[in-house]
């Protein structure tokens, strides 16, 4: 079966974002102030595999061993 | 005695570092290309600065999971020297040679300008020929060069010493100021825990001859050829 998965990295709670920092103070430069904001990356994989749950444990592993480094993001993957 | 400097694609200080090893301190270095593998053993590996795979998704992340990395992983179990500067040292955090990670500097610029480092431990075969304590000056150049690590894992190495180098004043001092990218603790350069790794952020190859402003970095292969002439290799 075919799935498609979207994982979501993001910085764990708390971590300095300096990325985040420079876009908010963009909007305040524009007049859009904000209260906070924090910044993700979001991939979208096709993954081939028999069941649902093997989809799932397919896009951890690629969390776990390549998009995520333990020390700094947080992952969420959602499998469609 | 022979080095490696491997070049991926992205690399860009491969050839500074092999022309410091090789013409100003004569040590025969091998240019090595990722796919083509560790072909031979050498006494130490150079992981080199660059953008490595354009920094995409975090620097190093890439080229971390090249299967030349498991051949480097596999020398430095051996006991073999391993050295990532810049790059390289965001590469080696990212295999696991080391704990934490490099990333984004604390202010979103790239930094490029001198920076002084206080020598944290003579007890590695990369600074034997320092004292602790001592300050040097080498370039640092980079935008995501800030050490990250967990309080735990940062108490550890403090404990171990295996804080290589530190940001400093010129006086030596552990400042903020000091610190160009928001290291925790003003961390610049790590040791694995048989302390024959080092990554670290400033470039020693950078400041290996006089004309460059600096021999200071020279030193760091020095102690290298040095540690490996007492294993009883030349």
């Amino acid at each position: 079966m075919q799935f498609d998965v979207i994982i979501t990295i993001a910085l764990k709670e708390g971590m300095l974002d300096p990325e985040a920092r420079a876009i908010r103070n963009a909007l305040e430069h524009l007049g859009i102030p904000t209260l906070s904001l924090s910044t993700a990356r979001r991939f979208r994989l096709g993954l081939e595999a028999p069941t649902r749950e093997e989809a799932e444990a397919r896009a951890r592993e690629c969390c776990v061993r390549l998009l995520a480094n333990p020390v700094i993001p947080r992952y969420e993957s959602e499998v469609a | 005695m022979r080095f490696a400097v491997i070049r991926f694609g992205g690399s860009n200080c491969d050839l500074d570092t092999v022309h410091a090893l090789e013409e100003v301190i004569g040590v025969p270095t091998d240019l090595v290309w990722y796919r083509d593998g560790l072909q031979r053993e050498y006494d130490a590996v150079v992981l080199p600065g660059g953008f490595s795979y354009g920094d995409y998704l975090r620097a190093g992340a890439i080229a971390a999971r090249t299967p030349i990395m498991a051949d480097v992983i596999r020398h430095a179990e051996a006991g073999g020297l391993v050295l990532g500067i810049c790059n390289g040292a965001q590469i080696g955090a990212e295999s696991g040679l080391v704990p934490g990670v490099f990333t984004r500097n604390e202010v979103p610029r790239f930094v490029c300008r001198p920076a002084h480092l206080r020598v944290e431990t003579a007890e590695s075969p990369f600074t034997l020929l320092f004292k602790r304590g001592e300050v040097i000056r080498l370039p640092v150049a980079h935008g995501e060069g800030r050490y990250v690590a967990p309080p735990e894992t940062i108490a550890h190495l403090n404990r171990e010493r295996r804080v290589a180098f530190r940001y400093c004043g010129a006086d030596g001092q552990v400042t903020a100021d000091a610190n160009p990218n928001g290291s925790a603790d003003g961390i610049a350069g790590v040791l694995s825990e048989k302390r024959n790794v080092l990554v670290m952020m400033p470039h020693p190859e950078r400041a290996s001859e006089l004309v460059l402003g600096s021999e200071d970095g020279r030193r760091i292969f020095e102690s290298m050829i040095a540690h490996c002439c007492r294993s009883g290799k030349d």
